[in-house]
């Protein structure tokens, strides 16, 4: 039996075989927090979520509070939410507008750029010369608004957002990207929060292109909650991908996309059978973006993960989700739910009902992963089911290096993006500077040419 | 400033209820027993799990709405605490079909979900009739609030727990009282729970 420390051989890719400690232990847990929490890109939230000077959401980065937070000035910044005197959450509303934030226990106050401002008795107590600077609520090391998406490192080595997305990056963008082609323009409609009885990393490794999990959603597709059930259509989503090339591609930085690619003759496929006002909004992005992106138009994302715990659906129920950590068997999720902020009303109103029964705890297709993510932890933690390591042996080798799409591309449902994924993650555990981090050199195909 | 905010949230909470409240008179008491009984018949059909039995208590036009709660400012309560129907992400938002889309997949057997079936029990108290259409003694149609608490046990040792409050609204048709409208309150932010597979 490995040792637990020993990451090499608790993730042996080459064999096919990972052990079940890294889903359960406790001590590799925590060691996670600090290995790769502290220094991966995380997702925080959306711009929307804060579009007004003062406006701040509550959010979380690995098991721990942050304020995403407008300043007075507009900038964007990320804080801990923890005072810096005696650790009290400054903030503990979700959301809201403020000119302050005041700690409730000892009434230190920070303003909405984080700078400390008022300490009580500040000259009788203080001498006045407690350094204010020093004493402001701690920032993350980088921050990126990208395309609207909020994301943070506590790295200050880390490199720039988009290097470190590497070509994971076209797929991402679709997530985000407006319906018609158009760059950006999304906003968030909602958030799910829900925690659920599992390791963080079945849900990442669910999203990363798991779509050999399909006969689990077999109750939705009998029945059919897609766009045009209601019409007597089955399955849980539309047909528009029927015709597609679908590809799975794991990337050296660890992300994995599930996606698709349209053939040439690049036709809409019928989606709303009995709702004439979609058809024809659908049709028309549809046309839109061949226009606007010529051939680029063919790739369609499916879904995705975002090393570490940031996944997303590019199409419908259109999201990104954050799993955060909350015990070695215990996470809680949040889905931020995205459409076009200038769709129109008919258009947003089908997407909120569709996402509503579709995703989440109360997601007629979802609630079935969480029992297998739920079920499959808790028959991990046994001292002899911990003894027999998890089988991702699944078209070995089935991938080429030289697609124009970048990574390891598979034509055929694949683990090898779950494999590149914990190969990745053992790099973070075993303390890897940013150049293994992003994969290189790791015999992939940068560090080959 | 603060002052105004208050009192902002104190007129829109007012809104919603009725008036005055109901008088206690006899007629009122006959109706709550009424209500009461349809309330116990209701949890029965669920926790015997006769789903599309409990779908026939629903009108055509119901909306079964759960929103999200949210950690909000004091005062801000009435605007800001709960999601709204019909706008955005909630935890239920649905109508007839939804809900007998629901039913039908539990009743595919292969929802694993829900498959071995929950057991699951609803309490329902705290039956107030809040508001009578036309009137207390010849009503067609209730504003009703209550609390409940659901327990539900899966498998072998998940075990949740659902408090909360039902406003709804009931309708009288010829087949007896049905719900034409319900909101559920339930007292949690984040869901602590890793699905919502039972109705409320």
């Amino acid at each position: 039996m490995p040792l637990r420390n020993d990451f090499d051989q608790l993730v042996d890719v080459k064999g096919g075989f990972i052990s079940r400690e890294i889903f359960v232990d406790a001590d590799i847990y925590r060691q996670e927090l600090d290995k790769v929490f502290t220094r991966a890109w995380l997702l925080v939230g959306h711009e929307s979520l804060v579009p007004n000077p003062g406006d701040f959401y509550t959010s979380r980065m690995g098991e721990e509070s942050v304020i995403l937070c407008r300043d007075k000035k507009g900038e964007i910044h990320v804080f801990l939410n923890s005072c810096r005197h005696r650790g009290m959450k400054v903030c503990r509303y979700e959301q809201g507008n403020t000119s302050l934030f005041t700690c409730p226990y000892h009434s230190w106050t920070y303003t909405t750029d984080g700078k400390l401002q008022g300490v009580p008795l500040h000259r009788t107590l203080y001498d006045g010369v407690l350094d204010r600077e020093a004493n402001s609520l701690v920032s993350v090391a980088k921050l990126c608004n990208y395309k609207g998406s909020i994301w943070a490192t506590w790295d200050k080595n880390a490199p720039d957002f988009i290097t470190y997305l590497g070509d994971a990056k076209i797929h991402l963008d679709q997530a985000l990207d407006c319906r018609d082609g158009r760059e950006g323009g999304s906003e968030v409609i909602g958030v799910h929060k829900w925690v659920f009885p599992a390791n963080w990393k079945f849900a990442a490794e669910n999203f990363l292109g798991d779509t050999y999990h399909n006969p689990s959603h077999r109750s939705v597709d009998l029945i059919g909650i897609g766009p045009s059930a209601a019409a007597g259509k089955k399955g849980r989503r539309d047909d528009e991908l029927e015709k597609a090339q679908h590809v799975w591609i794991s990337f050296p930085e660890g992300h994995g996309v599930h996606s698709a690619i349209q053939p040439e003759a690049n036709e809409y496929i019928e989606s709303f059978l009995d709702n004439p006002i979609l058809e024809q909004y659908f049709r028309h992005c549809f046309e839109e973006r061949k226009r606007r992106l010529g051939e680029g138009a063919r790739l369609l994302p499916f879904v995705g993960t975002i090393f570490p715990n940031t996944s997303y659906h590019g199409r419908q129920p259109r999201g990104l989700c954050a799993w955060h950590p909350h015990s070695p068997t215990s996470t809680e999720g949040w889905r931020f739910f995205l459409v076009d902020k200038d769709a129109p009303k008919e258009a947003k109103e089908y997407l909120r009902r569709y996402y509503m029964r579709y995703s989440g705890p109360a997601g007629m297709t979802e609630q079935d992963d969480m029992e297998n993510w739920l079920y499959a932890t808790a028959a991990s933690t046994g001292t002899v089911a911990r003894r027999y390591p998890f089988n991702y042996q699944q078209s070995m080798g089935a991938y080429v290096t030289d697609h124009p799409l970048g990574g390891d591309v598979s034509l055929q449902v694949t683990e090898q993006i779950a494999r590149g994924f914990y190969r990745r993650w053992t790099t973070y555990m075993q303390g890897g500077d940013w150049h293994e981090l992003l994969g290189s050199p790791a015999g992939n195909r940068q560090a080959a040419e | 400033m603060t002052t105004t905010v208050q009192d902002q949230d104190r007129q829109q909470q007012a809104a919603p209820a009725t008036n005055a409240p109901i008088e206690r008179s006899a007629a009122y008491y006959r109706l709550k027993a009424d209500v009461e009984d349809f309330y116990y018949h209701e949890a029965d059909l669920l926790d015997d799990r006769r789903f599309r039995d409990w779908l026939e208590l629903l009108t055509d036009d119901i909306s079964y709405f759960m929103p999200i709660r949210r950690n909000v400012k004091f005062g801000q309560q009435a605007a800001r605490e709960n999601t709204k129907r019909g706008e955005g992400i909630s935890w239920f938002d649905e109508d007839k079909w939804t809900l007998t889309k629901r039913v039908e997949q539990i009743l595919t057997g292969v929802h694993y979900a829900e498959e071995p079936l929950s057991r699951i029990t609803h309490m329902v108290s705290n039956v107030q009739i809040k508001g009578a259409r036309p009137q207390i003694d010849a009503a067609r149609e209730l504003d009703v609030t209550s609390r409940f608490l659901v327990y539900q046990n899966r498998v072998e040792y998940e075990t949740y727990i659902f408090v909360g409050r039902r406003n709804d609204t009931l309708r009288l048709t010829d087949n007896g009282w049905k719900i034409a409208r319900r909101e559920i309150l339930l007292e949690q932010n984040i869901l602590l729970a890793k699905n919502l597979t039972t109705f409320f």
